[in-house]
């Protein structure tokens, strides 16, 4: 096995494609966000709620799909609140979502603590299995790697199909792609832009907990303090460097996510002559190389960060 | 005040606001407005900026709540504060500031509010063929699928009319429509609202220009300091009488005594700014001379932004030259610019003129806070600042609790007495005066305009960008013309037109540009 | 229900604004209590004791304050420029492997050269982390908030790499942590005996200096104005990159010191865990101060209570001493609601 080998490995693509899952849906969660003009810094604190909330719900006897609903309502809880703060107050969308972040992650951890007062390893459950798709999953390198995974895995593709249709296609999503650029044109036709970008962020911080849910009910089997560990903050880049369209981002994530796979098994061949942190540092230089990159392309929403108060220009 | 009942009935009435009174904080904004709006006419709403008309528009738009007052739509109560309410019976307006979003299309643009928001899937075909039924019907010619921020702001306005009349439209409301239009454009303009009126629509047309109220309206009601204080029938009256309704008092013309002309002050050759896709700048040549103003006309976003930031040392050429008293510039900085002597007037007071938040005397010393006397080895002398800003607030006049008040607090005309105040205080030889008395009431227009002749007597030469045609022939010596990034020939004032000043802002007489209208 | 702006700035609500936050963070801290099956008075009474108690604990307190108090002034210098630095974590490690590198016997100095040495290599190290993140937003637009945190967790797994490697500790039986400071970088305690140290003076002073800048000195009015309005800062003609630059130096450089503080004050050595947040939590400081220098003091020694406290009350009372972190979040949220209302009212209509 050599470096460029690796590439052409089935078990690389399904790994990607199992990194990139959790990205997926929290990089599509802020692409909702952001396209209505909010920024959510909240995401790694959502995540983290998501990944609590999912897991724990199964852990106390709910059935799996019911533990990833709980985890999207929690995190559209958390969602609701940035919008309030936000949105109808015009707050400081960057203070703001740092202090949801704060406030959502140590919110968990207190829970967590409550729940389980004096356990060393925290308890396990039985997760999300791999579902192979009849047919599809025959297909070499591209069977293993696409339809080999779990159903979690399958609903993160399908939500880049629905959300990208619902962006382009349907009134609800011409409104929020509006709001996010003039938020007055909205007004002027009679939508709530208050309603709508509250709703938009919710349900795109819903997305982001099905990320951090997708650690603890599909990656791993349990619950870790700082399991998200950055992934929010990488998605934020992965959303400039998708140029806010879900397809992109898509694209941006199994990028990612492929490059994330293949210093995992570069670091496997090489970890002799370089330290394994070298390795463990890629995914964080490689976003902010990738806002570099993407920084002077336009097409990010023109309101995005400005709040919007009735009346006044 | 009861509206005078004119000589149509009263099932005629399609819009009646009754007792409209609205308060911000201390000010009375609308003060017991009543009027009536009848089918088939148009309705002139003059006053002065800041009289309540856009104030008096959101209300009936549900923008904002009123204190007080009722309004009738079709013999209907409109419920208050709600845009929707307002858009269901039939009221469309036609904001000052366009409310379109600028990387959608004119397709998403018109379809936006106008399906049930939860529908699987828009119908474009059908909005397709609506909207080109009436671009037929009334000569709106729009392209369905450009983007808005590839349109001139002519074809933007046609976009916002199209919206309300898409949504089946039977009165609309123009905010200053014809603030940032060529003569021609406006022109188009009134054809278009005949065309409007005679399919029975009513049309209320906000304005504080007197001949195009004369033109366009069959009725004006004039507001003065937010009351309703006077209606006529536009046939009845004239310009004279209106004008002295809307100010109270007569106006005063500035007088421009002609000066002999000063040594070259600022010199322009063959500059060019380079700027995403097309120059914003594009081979100007200019000689500015003490003693002199030289008007700058064109529609907004044809290069006069670009030369402002060029003069303000904000923006460089890419190439040509750019010479201050005969001496070439090669280093562009906004403080090196106010060392030589350029005093700069932004177009936006608020985003660019100042800084809201800090205090006044924090906002005097902006441009000269690293001098002597305000600071000294890194350390400001507060004492001296204020000391400064003191005498600057009693010289212009500008009305503020005191030195330390937050700048945001102002009302636009002390705002634009403040940044008179602080690049006028040295005494400066270039003064760059972008937009200078936009907004401002009359009163504040006539200091404006006072300070800069004066300034003119003084010495200095004068860059003057504006939109307003008539405030650039009353104060020009010269004018010249932009258009696309370039500029005409200069020309003397006594030599132009407001028409053929509207045919080149419009790309006439410009180099492969015959015919762009 | 609406906001409309005030015309006058209510004062009042300065005074108010922190008292509502407290108050908020009790409440929410008061549920969390019942939650855990605790009563919410036993869980006050623990903090408090716990925190300003007795001797040990308020120096205590103050102990974990210095580091607070950098970091906060690191946020609170960089907030008012609006450049949104995020990444006092690692500036703190970088202030921390300064700190190691010149005061494990590289520099045989005696202790009044060494100690102001490795400040300012320290101070250095920390400025030039935050010059990256600012250059990349003052010149390609490039959001700082994303930088700077991706930005903390490159550092914690620099520094992971250099405990493996170039700065671990021989006699470290293997744990990844540096060798101890030698006494001449030590910073002196201020009791005998006790764990306070000079730091919490060098913070204090600090503190004092910045206000200084900020109210008396063209760079501290130049700050103001580009946070305000970049644009009409530019206009104007103040440099508005320059400022930027001179404010990330600065607020990079404060936050080093708290890395210094730590490790030359209280720990001794560089560790993976010196810091549990004291970046992040810096902020949180900054905003409770409402920015101001002197109220990054107070509200420093208010958020090292709270985690003090809960630490206390968390091995007597058993509840979860993440309710601290907890209190200090909704204190955060409350406090930027509460200035909100220092520039509008709400109108019921």
């Amino acid at each position: 096995m050599d470096a460029i080998g690796i590439v052409f490995e089935a078990s690389l693509w399904a790994a990607a494609i199992r990194i990139a899952s959790p990205l997926i849906f929290a990089t599509l969660g802020e692409l909702i966000c952001e396209r209505a003009g909010v920024l959510n810094l909240g995401i790694e604190g959502i995540m983290t709620v998501g990944a609590f909330a999912g897991w724990v719900s199964v852990y106390n006897g709910a059935d799996l799909w019911t533990g990833v609903a709980i985890a999207a309502l929690a995190g559209a809880a958390f969602g609701v609140l940035h919008g309030l703060l936000t949105v109808p107050l015009g707050l400081s969308q960057h203070v703001t979502g740092i202090g949801i972040t704060l406030l959502a992650t140590s919110l968990t951890y207190y829970a967590y603590r409550i729940a389980f007062p004096s356990v060393t390893s925290p308890p396990k459950i039985e997760t999300f299995a791999p579902l192979a798709i009849p047919g599809l999953s025959q297909i070499p390198i591209l069977g293993d790697a696409l339809f080999n995974q779990t159903p979690l895995t399958y609903l993160a593709f399908i939500s880049v199909i629905v959300v990208a249709y619902v962006l382009y296609r349907t009134p609800i999503g011409l409104a929020v792609r509006t709001v996010g650029e003039n938020p007055a044109a909205v007004e002027a036709q009679g939508i709530d832009v208050t309603l709508l970008r509250i709703g938009a962020v919710a349900v795109g911080s819903a997305f982001m907990a099905l990320g951090g849910a997708f650690l603890t009910m599909s990656a791993f089997n349990s619950f870790y303090f700082d399991m998200v560990n950055g992934r929010g903050w990488i998605c934020i880049a992965l959303v400039v460097f998708g140029s806010w369209r879900p397809g992109k981002a898509l694209l941006g994530a199994i990028l990612f996510a492929a490059f994330d796979a293949y210093q995992l098994r570069l670091q496997q061949l090489a970890g002799a002559y370089l330290p394994y942190q070298v390795f463990l540092m890629l995914p964080y230089i490689l976003s902010i190389l990738a806002l570099i990159a993407m920084s002077r392309r336009a097409g990010y929403p023109r309101a995005l960060m400005i709040p919007y108060r009735k009346g006044e220009r | 005040m009861a509206t005078e009942s004119s000589t149509s009935n009263r099932e005629d009435v399609v819009l009646r606001l009754a007792g409209i009174t609205k308060r911000f904080g201390p000010l009375l904004a609308n003060d017991a407005i009543s009027l009536d709006l009848h089918r088939g006419e148009v309705l002139a709403l003059l006053g002065e900026n800041g009289a309540g008309k856009t104030t008096l528009m959101n209300i009936l738009f549900g923008h904002y709540v009123a204190d007080e007052g009722s309004i009738e739509a079709f013999g209907e109560a409109l419920p208050a504060g709600k845009p929707k309410a307002a858009l269901a019976r039939g009221i469309g307006m036609v904001h000052q500031h366009f409310t379109l979003a600028d990387n959608l299309t004119v397709l998403d643009n018109v379809i936006l509010g106008t399906e049930p928001l939860w529908r699987a899937r828009s119908r474009h075909a059908e909005a397709r063929a609506k909207l080109a039924e009436l671009s037929n019907t009334f000569g709106l010619v729009v392209k369905p699928d450009a983007r808005i921020a590839d349109l001139s702001v002519g074809e933007r306005q046609r976009v916002e009319i199209l919206k309300a009349l898409y949504r089946d439209a039977r009165i609309l409301i123009l905010d200053e429509p014809t603030a940032v239009l060529t003569p021609q454009e406006t022109e188009a303009l009134f054809a278009t609202l005949q065309k409007l009126v005679e399919r029975g629509l009513a049309i209320i047309f906000i304005s504080h220009k007197l001949h195009e109220v004369m033109a366009v309206s069959r009725r004006v009601v004039v507001l003065r300091s937010g009351k309703l204080v006077a209606e006529r029938r536009t046939a009845e009256t004239d310009r004279h009488e209106l004008a002295e309704l809307m100010v109270g008092r007569p106006i005063p013309e500035p007088k421009v005594e002609p000066i002999p002309l000063g040594p070259v002050a600022l010199s322009l050759r063959a500059v060019t700014l380079a700027g995403e896709g097309h120059p914003r700048l594009q081979d100007v040549s200019l000689d500015l001379h003490g003693n002199e103003i030289v008007g700058i006309a064109g529609v907004s976003g044809n290069g006069q932004g670009a030369l402002a930031d060029l003069v303000s040392g904000i923006a460089q050429p890419s190439t040509g030259a750019l010479s201050l008293f005969g001496q070439e510039i090669h280093y562009f900085d906004p403080a090196k610019m106010v060392g030589y002597g350029v005093a700069r007037i932004p177009e936006d007071r608020h985003a660019v003129g100042v800084v809201g938040d800090l205090s006044l005397e924090e906002n005097l010393i902006s441009a000269r806070y690293r001098e002597q006397p305000f600071s000294q080895r890194g350390l400001i002398d507060w004492r001296k600042v204020r000391e400064f800003a003191t005498r600057i607030i009693a010289d212009y006049d500008v009305r503020c609790p005191g030195p330390q008040a937050a700048t945001r607090l102002l009302s636009g005309g002390n705002m634009q007495k403040l940044i008179l105040g602080r690049e006028m205080a040295e005494n400066p030889r270039i003064i760059l005066a972008n937009q200078p008395t936009r907004g401002l009431d009359i009163g504040a227009v006539g200091y404006v305009h006072q300070q800069l002749l004066k300034a003119r007597t003084d010495g200095a030469g004068i860059l003057l960008i504006s939109e307003d045609l008539d405030e650039l022939l009353a104060l020009s010596d010269r004018v010249v013309v932009m258009y696309r990034g370039r500029m005409s020939a200069p020309m003397a004032r006594r030599d132009v037109t407001i028409r053929h000043l509207g045919l080149m802002m419009a790309g006439h007489g410009f180099a492969g540009e015959a015919d762009a209208a | 229900m609406r906001l409309e702006p005030r015309a006058e700035a209510a004062k009042s609500i300065w005074a108010i604004a922190p008292l509502v936050a407290v108050v908020a963070s009790f409440v929410v801290a008061a549920l969390l209590a019942l939650l855990g099956g605790a009563s919410p008075f036993a869980v006050f009474a623990a903090v408090v004791k716990g925190a300003a108690g007795t001797q040990f604990a308020f120096l205590e307190t103050l102990t974990r304050a210095t580091p607070l108090i950098f970091t906060g002034l690191a946020a609170a210098v960089a907030f008012r420029a609006k450049l949104w630095n995020i990444g006092g974590e690692a500036q703190l490690y970088a202030g921390a492997i300064m700190t190691i590198v010149l005061g494990t016997g590289a520099l045989p100095l005696p202790a009044p050269i060494l100690i102001p040495m490795i400040m300012a290599a320290a101070m250095l190290a920390g400025a030039l982390l935050l010059l990256g993140p600012t250059f990349l937003k003052t010149r390609f637009g490039v959001d700082e908030v994303v930088t700077t945190l991706l930005l903390n967790f490159v550092m914690v797994l620099v520094v992971s790499m250099l405990l493996d490697g170039a700065l671990k500790d021989p006699m470290g039986l293997g744990w990844p942590q540096s060798r101890k400071v030698i006494a001449e970088a030590q910073l002196p305690k201020l009791i005998q005996g006790k764990r306070l140290h000079l730091g919490f003076l060098i913070a204090i002073g600090a503190a004092l200096l910045v206000w200084f800048v900020n109210a008396r000195t063209t760079f501290g009015y130049e700050m103001r104005a580009v946070g305000f309005n970049p644009r009409a800062a530019r206009f104007a003609g103040i440099p508005v990159n320059w400022v930027m630059a001179k404010t990330a130096l600065l607020s990079g450089g404060l936050a080093a010191l708290a890395g210094v503080s730590e490790v030359a004050g209280l720990k001794g050595n560089l560790t993976l865990d010196l810091s549990p947040g004291f970046g992040y939590t810096g902020i949180v400081v900054a905003m409770l101060a409402m920015l101001h220098p002197m109220g990054v003091i107070a509200a420093a020694i208010f958020v090292a209570a709270m985690f003090v406290g809960a630490d206390a009350m968390s091995r007597t009372v058993g509840v979860p001493n993440y309710i601290a972190n907890v209190m200090v979040a909704t204190a955060l949220l409350t406090m930027v609601t509460a200035m909100l209302f220092t520039r509008f009212r709400l109108k019921w209509r």
